[in-house]
């Protein structure tokens, strides 16, 4: 492999690990969606990459609706649902800031550790996407966990579902139909959350998560 | 191949999909019911010819097997069932209006959709279109859990939905992985991902790769089967969601991601290097019992009480197949079978008293078998069942998965033993106050459909007394494959 086509698909897929780590540190909902943007920028270009060094067209239509779909109309959506919703105020964050970044950058060292570790025979484009993409499924997870608010979390998923496509288009070969499946299920996530935060929105006049847990439990 | 055989794995997934289609433009909830049903049974029958019919050689994408019949049949079986139950069911929640006629008809689309999506988890050949199955039948039960639109409805299904995507998307995750490891043997493209093709060349796969990957999808799948620490979503869904909901995820859902677990467990099993996948199965297996049987003493919800018992009997089932060996492996086949027919009767007859009673709290429910006896009566043999009482179907898979655990590591039987007689403590209690004792609540007449639930729990006393012999030997050879 030549050694410049490694370090650009090498330079976006750490790329989208930082933008993953910027999502930590967001504290308004505004900011987070266009931190989510921009990570869905980086991934179409790291897939686009891989689409040119692999010489797999297909990959440029994964790219093209991480550009189009995630980069844009999601954002853009979010950011009117928030204007309708009138929740324009700060996260709040369960856990604070500076261990959350702490926690983050453990995650990326287990994951690091761990996909390092475990594929020293294969192909070594593939063997780094796949510790990047296990960091930012792990980041994703600890965004859903440290927020209250329900587009956050939502936010939190999308990011994860990108290190999931970044895993699956560093496959090398690997079939179609997943990708399609992938994009697909965001598709179909969105809907539900749509479906969700309208109906949470006629109920409650709050997303927040937090005001849904006085209802849990055993009703006595 | 014949085109007839083909024509029954056709039907199974096709006629689900065309009814969803049918039943989304139908307006006429009556009609809906019917047609429901209808076409439930329509894909019970296509599912019984899996038996008498050639099979279809195994394609880049759908496969039948010994195995996965056995999935399709019971699951086939249960979702006709369950359409009967349900029309009964949503003709009441009708009359008193906590669902309108337009939830209806989505109500009966995603029925179909559901079932479209469970029956191609099962005839799934390739590791990744199971995966799009599953998700799918996920993303429609989140739908219906939510559709009374209640606070806790709404809390249920969002924290289903959540659970339920991270899970999903660690189960992705270790798909890509096998990909991953399969893709230097195999060479690129589907065949890398077609089940029949990793099974016979996954001695040769990176073994490091392969443990990773099936951590990955046992957390993943595992969530969905309800395991704990990953049960968080399963207790509200059950509760919140319309019962004929909480009987097919209790009943099908769970066994769907079961099935995932199992087959990416043969391909462990089947790289002498990677990791024996039995002790993570069996750790997960016991921590769900145990947890959940303590769980069982604190519920107040009549639901959510028979929600956590699947909790336990997942744990039971998961803790077989882990242990393995045809002994184990039969206990763990036939547990699954009387438990998805026993709680899917259970809930059935749960639906039908929280309908009547107007009430879930288990301290506003007392008496049935004198104020209603069909219905008391089906939930004091549906509970006896479930706790493993002799003489019925589940008394005699737990007690062979007891004696083959101490024939083989007593030291495990004992935590075994200890969360079975928790949880049997725990629904007898529960039992006694709602069925016996002076009436509570409204005692006015109820018009509930006594033939799906009698019919599974006579099944289930069928099964405890004798087992035919045609049925323990095709068991007996599923176990011998999961070896």
């Amino acid at each position: 492999m030549n050694g410049l086509t490694f370090d650009i698909a090498h330079l976006l897929a750490g790329g989208l690990v930082l933008v993953s780590f910027m999502m930590l540190y967001q504290d308004r909902l505004f900011a987070l969606i266009n931190v989510f943007a921009l990570h869905a920028i980086v991934l179409a270009l790291s897939v686009a990459w891989q689409a040119y060094i692999q010489d797999a067209h297909h990959l440029y239509v994964t790219a093209a609706i991480a550009l189009i779909f995630k980069a844009l109309v999601i954002p853009v959506g979010l950011h009117r649902i928030i204007h309708r919703l009138g929740i324009h105020r700060d996260i709040e964050t369960a856990v604070g800031i500076g261990p959350t970044m702490l926690a983050g950058i453990g995650l990326v060292t287990l994951s690091m550790v761990l996909m390092l570790r475990v594929t020293p025979e294969a192909d070594p484009l593939a063997r780094e996407d796949l510790a990047f993409a296990l960091s930012i499924i792990l980041l994703g997870l600890l965004v859903m966990v440290t927020r209250r608010n329900a587009v956050s979390q939502v936010v939190g998923f999308m990011s994860l579902e990108n290190g999931l496509v970044l895993a699956a288009t560093g496959a090398k070969g690997m079939p179609l139909v997943v990708e399609i499946s992938v994009a697909f299920s965001i598709l179909i996530a969105f809907i539900v959350i749509g479906v969700f935060l309208f109906r949470i929105r006629e109920r409650f006049d709050s997303v927040d998560v937090g005001a849904l847990d006085d209802y849990r439990g055993e009703r006595r | 191949m014949t085109g007839f055989s083909f024509d029954a794995v056709a039907a199974i997934l096709l006629i689900p999909a065309g009814a969803a289609a049918l039943l989304a433009a139908m307006p006429n909830y009556k009609m809906t019911a019917g047609l429901n049903v209808a076409a439930s049974f329509l894909t019970l029958l296509a599912a019984l010819s899996l038996f008498v019919t050639e099979r279809p050689q195994p394609g880049q994408y759908l496969l039948v097997d010994d195995l996965n019949i056995v999935f399709i049949v019971l699951n086939t079986f249960v979702g006709f069932t369950t359409s009967v139950f349900s029309a009964s069911y949503i003709a009441h929640e009708l009359e008193t209006g906590r669902l309108t006629a337009p939830n209806l008809r989505f109500y009966h689309a995603m029925y179909q959709v559901m079932m479209f999506g469970m029956n191609l988890a099962f005839v799934s050949n390739n590791i990744g279109l199971m995966w799009v199955a599953v998700e799918l039948a996920t993303l429609t039960t989140v739908l219906m859990v939510g559709i009374y639109r209640t606070h806790e409805a709404l809390e249920a299904a969002w924290k289903y939905f959540i659970l339920g995507s991270v899970g999903i998307a660690l189960a992705l995750f270790g798909t890509i992985l096998v990909y991953m490891a399969a893709q230097p043997v195999v060479g690129e493209g589907t065949n890398a991902m077609v089940w029949t093709v990793l099974i016979q060349q996954a001695a040769r796969f990176d073994p490091a790769l392969l443990n990773v990957a099936f951590v990955f999808l046992l957390l993943g799948y595992g969530t969905k089967v309800g395991l704990a620490p990953l049960h968080a979503w399963l207790p509200d869904a059950h509760a919140e969601g319309p019962t004929p909901i909480s009987a097919v995820l209790s009943g099908l859902l769970l066994n769907v991601a079961l099935y995932g677990v199992l087959r990416f467990k043969l391909l462990l099993a089947a790289s002498p290097e990677a990791i024996a996948p039995g002790p993570l199965m069996v750790t997960m297996g016991l921590t769900s019992l145990i947890f959940a049987a303590f769980m069982l003493y604190r519920r107040r919800d009549i639901k959510r009480l028979f929600a956590y018992s699947s909790i336990e009997h997942m744990g039971i089932i998961v803790f077989a197949f882990g242990m393995g060996g045809p002994l184990a492996n039969f206990a763990g086949l036939l547990h699954m079978v009387m438990h998805s027919l026993t709680k899917s009767a259970i809930f059935f007859a749960v639906g039908h008293i929280a309908q009547v009673k107007g009430t879930q709290k288990i301290a506003d429910i007392r008496g049935l078998t004198e104020s209603h006896p069909g219905l008391g009566w089906a939930l004091v043999i549906g509970v006896v069942a479930i706790a493993g009482l002799p003489p019925l179907g589940i008394f005699m898979s737990e007690f062979l998965v007891v004696s083959s655990t101490f024939a083989r590591h007593p030291f495990l039987a004992i935590p075994l033993v200890f969360g079975l007689l928790l949880a049997f403590g725990a629904l007898l209690l529960r039992l006694t106050g709602v069925a016996f004792g002076e009436p509570r609540g409204s005692t006015a007449p109820v018009e509930a459909s006594y033939v799906p639930m009698y019919s599974h729990l006579a099944l289930v006393f069928a099964a405890g007394i004798y087992l035919p012999a045609p049925l323990v030997s095709w068991f007996q050879h599923v176990a011998d494959i999961l070896g």
